[in-house]
């Protein structure tokens, strides 16, 4: 796992705008991440602030990935969401998103489970905050590479104590218009939902994202938080999440309700395993101009294959 | 009767005016952080309204009596095929850098491509016979020829509607906008059908009449 942590010393060109500066240092002492968080060059000792903002086109070498792949910038993190509820514009998620309340927030966890809690958003915070840099491949064949804050989500279903009969884990978005424009389209069953095997949500890869670039979690990201399961297709990784619940009945998901044929239940990223209308065996890196060969469970194959032993995973999709 | 130059310049500018506008944004930068898949479906987007006001030049002139369209039709149809072929090519080109195995696999297995493809297929056959010369060596063949832009005009919609996250069939997800085009192509072919333009050419002739 530790190698999923390596950074390079940013250049002063990348980091944050100084205006969110100041209100990220206070999360991130919140979230105990001050001490640990090498993507904090604006904590540099000598105590300068960076001059240029994020928005610089200039070329990230900040932070890799576990295979040397640069981390997006934030300007790219941040401006090219899937957010149906808001958009299906990828790039007008940002500025519809720019008033969303995401405080006060909670999050409820129940269902098969020996200790149900309700967890106001500073409660999660103290969970063990950890960074990863984790890829992520969008259904839709494009990929980035973003540098999340969170925890592992096994440390939160610890704490609730599943009973031995729980089976999945079921996730529930917000649902309401106000908020998100985009509920008022009915062609889509709202609200949002998730769903992961039990074992899966345990993986310590599964996290609960509360950050990005060592900042509180964009609006147009998911804020306050959301799932991040990187060997999964994005829609996968839901967003805005209100509720979670253990059950012992696999989960409808928003995806697979719509289309059944198209967005399995499981959407393991799968160079093999074509959408029906279009292929995956390749995506576009956002950033680079070439297409890159899709990686089977998008290169977490050594962590996550086993969950998967003797699964056939062209009718598991 | 010679077309006069003022139309001329608003159909051109109307035809160029969105390559400018992409050029722009190439040379600000202003594209999005995914700028060849949003070059692609700009260059798409712009050949169907083409497309779309191609088809519509024919009801609209049998229901209002704006003759003077049917003389723009063949431009309007040509910038559909100029923006069809930029589709393409930044597709097959920037998008797939014309890795050609890969490209065929993709038209072969993918049909919402095939059908793209089908679609612009007709397109080059409309435009390489669109001369006056063609015109006049196929006389009634090029009529019947010619309406096969309605089949373009479908396959058009359904390749647009497929690339779509949602279910067409079902009416699931994001499929809103494909419909409603759809629904347009099909209430201007059925504009097209004899009996129909008989019926809306007398209720104009009534209509005027009684003014």
């Amino acid at each position: 796992m530790e190698r999923k942590f390596q950074h390079r010393q940013p250049p002063s060109s990348e980091i944050t705008p100084q205006s969110v500066y100041l209100s990220r240092r206070e999360w991130l002492k919140m979230a105990g991440l001050v001490s640990t968080a090498s993507v904090l060059a604006a904590c540099t000792p000598n105590g300068t602030l960076p001059s240029s903002t994020t928005t610089s086109a200039a070329p990230n070498g900040s932070l890799v990935d576990e295979f040397g792949n640069p981390a997006n910038t934030y300007k790219e993190i941040t401006h090219y969401n899937n957010y149906y509820e808001f958009s299906t514009d990828k790039q007008a998620v940002a500025r519809l998103t720019e008033n969303f309340q995401a405080s006060p927030w909670a999050i409820e966890v129940g269902g098969m489970v020996h200790k149900p809690k309700t967890y106001d958003y500073n409660e999660l915070l103290k969970f063990e905050q950890v960074e990863r840099i984790y890829r992520l491949r969008c259904v839709e064949a494009w990929s980035m590479v973003i540098p999340w804050t969170g925890f592992e989500l096994n440390k939160l279903l610890r704490q609730v104590e599943p009973l031995s009969s729980a089976k999945y884990v079921k996730f529930t978005a917000l649902l309401d218009p106000k908020k998100f424009p985009g509920q008022r389209n009915r062609l889509y069953p709202w609200p949002y939902t998730e769903g992961l095997r039990l074992d899966e949500a345990m993986h310590p890869l599964t996290l609960i994202a509360l950050g990005v670039y060592g900042q509180p979690l964009p609006n147009q990201n998911g804020a306050p938080l959301r799932l991040v399961v990187p060997w999964k297709y994005g829609f996968k990784s839901i967003k805005a999440i209100i509720k979670i619940e253990l059950t012992d009945i696999q989960p409808t998901t928003l995806w697979s309700t719509i289309a059944p044929d198209e967005y399995g239940f499981y959407a393991n990223v799968n160079p093999q395993v074509d959408h029906p209308r279009w292929s995956q065996r390749t995506e576009r890196r956002i950033g680079e101009l070439g297409r890159r060969e899709t990686l089977m469970f998008n290169g977490y194959a050594d962590e996550v294959a086993p969950l998967y032993a003797g699964m056939d995973l062209r009718a598991n999709y | 009767m010679r077309h006069p130059t003022w139309m001329r310049v608003i159909v051109h500018s109307a035809g160029l005016f969105p390559l400018t506008l992409i050029g722009i944004s190439v040379l600000r930068g202003s594209l999005s952080v995914n700028p060849i898949q949003d070059i692609e479906q700009r260059f798409g987007r712009t050949a169907f309204y083409f497309l779309v006001a191609t088809l519509a030049c024919r009801p609209l002139s049998t229901v209002f009596g704006w003759y003077a369209l049917l003389r723009y039709r063949r431009t309007l149809g040509l910038y559909s095929f100029f923006y069809a072929s930029l589709h393409f090519f930044v597709f097959a080109g920037l998008d797939y850098g014309f890795n050609l195995p890969e490209i065929g696999k993709l038209i072969t297995e993918k049909p919402f491509i095939l059908l793209g493809l089908l679609s612009g297929s007709i397109l080059l056959a409309l435009a390489i016979t669109s001369f006056d010369w063609w015109k006049k060596k196929l006389r009634r063949k090029w009529t019947y020829l010619h309406r096969l832009v309605y089949l373009a005009g479908l396959m058009t919609v359904v390749h647009y509607g497929w690339a779509k996250k949602g279910d067409l069939f079902n009416l699931r997800g994001d499929i809103l906008y494909p419909v409603l085009w759809g629904i347009m192509i099909v209430i201007l072919l059925i504009m097209r059908i004899p009996m129909m333009r008989k019926f809306t050419s007398n209720l104009r002739y009534i209509s005027n009449k009684y003014r």
